[in-house]
C-alpha cells in the first residue's frame, strides 16, 4: 500500500484503505449480501401488491373455510421479513462485524 | 346477542371517569421517569440522542413505539374490520419497509452521522444547499405527520372523553399539546425514548391480550373469526376475505393502490424521526439490533391488529362501528369494551391518548434538531456556535413547534386529513430516501443531484397531492351532499392528477432527478471524501461515540 500513485493530489489516509485489498474486500462481501437480498424482497413484495390488485380470482380462491389464497400470501410476507431479518442479522454479527472492527482498529491505531 | 351492548358502545362509550384516571397514572408514571432518567441533558448529544446511550433492544422498542402510531393501531384495524383483506395490505406495506431501513440504511447512517438525516447528506456534497434542502423536506414530513396526529386527538377525545363539542375538544388537544412540550424540554431524546418504550410495552401487552381473547371466544381458530366478520357483514360479506373492496373498484383505484404500496414500502427508511432514532445508540451493531427488535415487534403487532380487525367486525359489526363517533377509528376501542367493558376501554384508551402524545413527541424532538442543528447552528452561524446554544435554539424549537401542532390540532379539528399520514411517506420516499441511497452508494453523486431529487420529489409530491382528489373534486356523498375530499364542496374542483397517492409517479421521478442533476452539473467530485464516508460507513472508524455519565 506503499505506492503513491504520482498523479494528482496527495492521497489521503482513507483514501488509501478504500483501495487496500481488505477493503475492498469488505465492501465487496456488504454489497453482494444487501443487494440481492434489497431486489429479493422488493420484488416478492410488489408481486404480491400487483396480484393483489390484478389477480383477484386467484387471491380469493378458498383453501380451507375462510382462509383465502391472499391471507397465505400475505402472512408469507410477515415469514419472509422475519426470516430475511434473522438471515442478515445473523450474517452481520458472525461474518462482517469482525471484519469490520479488525479494519477500524488498524484505521484507527494508524496501521493502515 | 350483544345488541344492546351495541347501542350502549355506539352512543356513550365506558366510563369517562375511567378513561381519565387510566390516561392520568400513565402520565404521572411517564412524567417521574422522564424526571429522573434527565438529570444530566447538557450537551447536544445528551439532547437529540440521549447520551447515545441505549442499547440496541430498548431502542428498538422504542421504534416500535414511535412508528405505530394511533394511525396505525386504530387506522389498520379499524379498516381490517370495515374493508378486510385491504386493511390488511396496509399493515404489510409498512412492515415490509423495515427491511430497507436494516440492509442499506440504519447501520451506515449511524456510523457517518451525529444528529439529523442532513448530517449523512451533506457529508460528501456542499453543506449549506444540502442541509438546508433536507432541513425543509424534514420539516415538511414532520409537519404532515404532526398535523395527522394532531388532528385524530380530536376525533380520538369525542369517542372516548364523551366530549362533542369543538371548543371542549380544543382544550383536551391543548392539553395534550402542552404535556408533549413538557415531555420533550424535560427529558429531551432521552425522555422521550423511556415515553416511547413505555407506550410500545403498553400497546403491544394490551393489543395481546385482546387477541388472545378473541381467538379464545372462537377456539383459537382463526377461521372461524373470520367466518363470523362475514356473517356480520351482512349481505355480499365474503369481499372482506378478498382483495379488492377498498381498491379494486376502478383501474385508477387499483394503480392508486399500488402508488400507496410503493410508498409504504420505500417511504419507512425516509421518515426522518426514525433515522434520528438511529443515533441513541452507541454502535453500528447495536442500530442493526435496534431494527431487528423493532421488526419483530412491529411485525407481531400487526398479525395482532389482523386478529383485532376481523374481531371487531365479528363482535362489533361494521354498521355499529361507522355509527360510533370517530368512524372507523373507533373498531380497536368498541372491541375493548365488548370484551373487558369499562375497564378494558379505559387501559385502551389511554394507549391510544398515549400513543399521540409519544408520537407527537417523537417528531417534534426531531423537528427541532433538524432545525437548530442544521439551519440555526450549520447554516446560520456556519458552525460558530457553543454547544449549549444550539441545545437553547432546539429548546425554543420544540416551544415553538409545540404551539404550532396544537394550532393545527385544533384547526385541523374534524377536517378529513388522514391522507396526511401517506402523503408523509410519498415526501419521505420521494424526497429523502433516493439521496440518502446514492450519497451511501454511489461515488460520482454530487450537490446538484441531491438538490434535484430532493427539491423535485419534494415539489412534485406536494404539487400532484393538491391537484388530486383528496383535496378537491371526489363525487358528492348522496346523503349528505358533501364531497369526501378535503373540500367538502363537491362545486369546488381542481383536480386533475386522478390517484390520491402520487408516491408511483414522483418517486421514480425522484431517483431519476437524482441522476439527471448529477450529470449536468461540472462540480468537481470529491473521491477523498467518499473514500472517507465509504471506509467510515462500512467499518465504524470515526463514529459518534456514546457519552460517559
Amino acid at each position: 500500500m506503499s505506492d503513491v500513485e504520482a498523479s494528482g493530489p496527495v492521497e489521503t489516509d482513507y483514501q488509501r484503505v478504500e483501495r487496500s485489498d481488505e477493503f475492498q474486500s469488505l465492501r465487496k462481501a456488504f454489497r453482494n449480501f444487501v443487494f440481492p437480498m434489497t431486489a429479493l424482497f422488493l420484488v416478492w413484495y410488489l408481486l404480491y401488491a400487483l396480484m393483489s390488485t390484478y389477480a383477484h380470482d386467484f387471491m380469493s380462491i378458498r383453501v380451507g373455510g375462510t382462509i383465502t389464497v391472499g391471507l397465505i400470501f400475505g402472512l408469507l410476507q410477515f415469514v419472509s421479513t422475519f426470516v430475511i431479518t434473522t438471515l442478515y442479522a445473523r450474517w452481520a454479527n458472525n461474518k462482517f462485524d469482525a471484519r469490520a472492527k479488525a479494519l477500524r482498529e488498524e484505521i484507527e491505531e494508524g496501521a493502515l | 346477542m350483544n345488541g344492546t351492548v351495541m347501542a350502549a358502545a355506539a352512543t356513550n362509550v365506558g366510563n369517562i371517569w375511567i378513561n381519565i384516571g387510566i390516561f392520568a397514572a400513565f402520565v404521572v408514571v411517564t412524567l417521574i421517569v422522564v424526571f429522573r432518567v434527565s438529570r444530566q441533558n447538557k450537551s447536544a448529544a445528551d439532547f437529540y440522542a440521549g447520551g447515545r446511550n441505549f442499547t440496541g433492544t430498548q431502542n428498538g422498542t422504542a421504534i416500535a413505539g414511535d412508528y405505530l402510531s394511533a394511525a396505525s393501531f386504530l387506522g389498520i384495524a379499524g379498516a381490517i374490520a370495515v374493508n378486510g383483506y385491504d386493511g390488511f395490505l396496509y399493515s404489510i406495506g409498512f412492515l415490509v419497509a423495515w427491511l430497507v431501513a436494516l440492509l442499506l440504511v440504519a447501520e451506515l447512517l449511524r456510523n457517518t452521522g451525529k444528529f439529523t438525516m442532513a448530517d449523512v447528506l451533506s457529508f460528501r456534497l456542499k453543506q449549506r444547499p444540502i442541509r438546508m434542502a433536507a432541513a425543509i423536506s424534514t420539516l415538511a414530513v414532520v409537519f404532515f405527520y404532526l398535523l395527522a396526529q394532531m388532528a385524530g386527538a380530536g376525533g380520538l377525545v369525542a369517542l372516548l372523553l364523551g366530549i362533542t363539542d369543538q371548543a371542549g375538544q380544543g382544550v383536551v388537544i391543548a392539553v395534550v399539546g402542552a404535556l408533549m412540550i413538557l415531555y420533550v424540554l424535560v427529558g429531551g431524546m432521552k425522555g422521550t425514548t423511556w415515553v416511547q418504550i413505555i407506550k410500545a410495552t403498553l400497546l403491544i401487552l394490551g393489543a395481546g391480550a385482546m387477541t388472545i381473547w378473541v381467538l379464545a371466544l372462537f377456539g383459537f381458530n382463526l377461521s372461524a373469526v373470520m367466518q363470523e366478520a362475514v356473517n356480520m357483514a351482512g349481505e355480499n360479506g365474503e369481499a372482506i376475505l378478498e382483495p379488492g373492496l377498498q381498491y379494486g373498484a376502478t383501474a385508477v383505484s387499483q394503480l392508486d393502490f399500488l402508488s400507496l404500496a410503493l410508498a409504504l414500502v420505500l417511504g419507512t427508511a425516509g421518515l426522518p424521526h426514525v433515522l434520528m432514532r438511529f443515533y441513541t445508540v452507541p454502535s453500528a451493531k447495536e442500530a442493526r439490533k435496534s431494527v431487528v427488535v423493532a421488526i419483530w415487534l412491529i411485525g407481531i403487532f400487526y398479525l395482532f391488529t389482523l386478529v383485532l380487525g376481523y374481531g371487531a367486525a365479528a363482535l362489533v359489526g361494521p354498521e355499529a362501528i361507522l355509527a360510533a363517533p370517530g368512524g372507523q377509528n373507533s373498531a380497536a376501542p368498541l372491541l375493548a369494551f365488548e370484551l373487558g367493558g369499562e375497564i378494558l376501554l379505559g387501559i385502551i384508551a389511554a394507549v391510544a391518548f398515549a400513543t399521540i402524545l409519544a408520537v407527537v413527541a417523537g417528531l417534534t424532538i426531531t423537528a427541532a434538531a433538524s432545525f437548530s442543528h442544521d439551519i440555526y447552528a450549520s447554516i446560520i452561524k456556519k458552525g460558530q456556535v457553543a454547544p449549549d446554544g444550539e441545545v437553547k435554539v432546539a429548546r425554543w424549537t420544540v416551544v415553538v413547534i409545540g404551539i404550532i401542532a396544537i394550532i393545527g390540532g385544533i384547526f385541523a379539528n374534524g377536517q378529513n386529513i388522514a391522507f396526511l399520514v401517506a402523503l408523509a411517506f410519498c415526501v419521505a420516499a420521494s424526497a429523502n430516501l433516493p439521496t440518502i441511497i446514492y450519497s451511501l452508494f454511489w461515488k460520482r453523486f454530487n450537490t446538484s443531484g441531491a438538490l434535484w431529487s430532493i427539491y423535485g420529489g419534494l415539489i412534485s409530491t406536494i404539487v400532484l397531492i393538491i391537484f388530486s382528489p383528496v383535496v378537491s373534486g371526489k363525487p358528492a356523498d348522496p346523503v349528505t351532499g358533501l364531497s369526501k375530499s378535503m373540500i367538502s364542496d363537491p362545486s369546488i374542483d381542481f383536480h386533475w392528477f386522478p390517484l390520491d397517492n402520487p408516491g408511483i409517479v414522483t418517486i421514480p421521478l425522484a431517483f431519476v432527478l437524482g441522476i439527471v442533476g448529477t450529470y449536468l452539473s461540472k462540480e468537481r467530485s470529491h473521491p477523498e471524501k467518499y473514500a472517507e464516508m465509504e471506509v467510515r460507513s462500512l467499518t465504524g472508524a470515526g463514529a459518534e461515540k456514546a457519552t460517559a455519565h
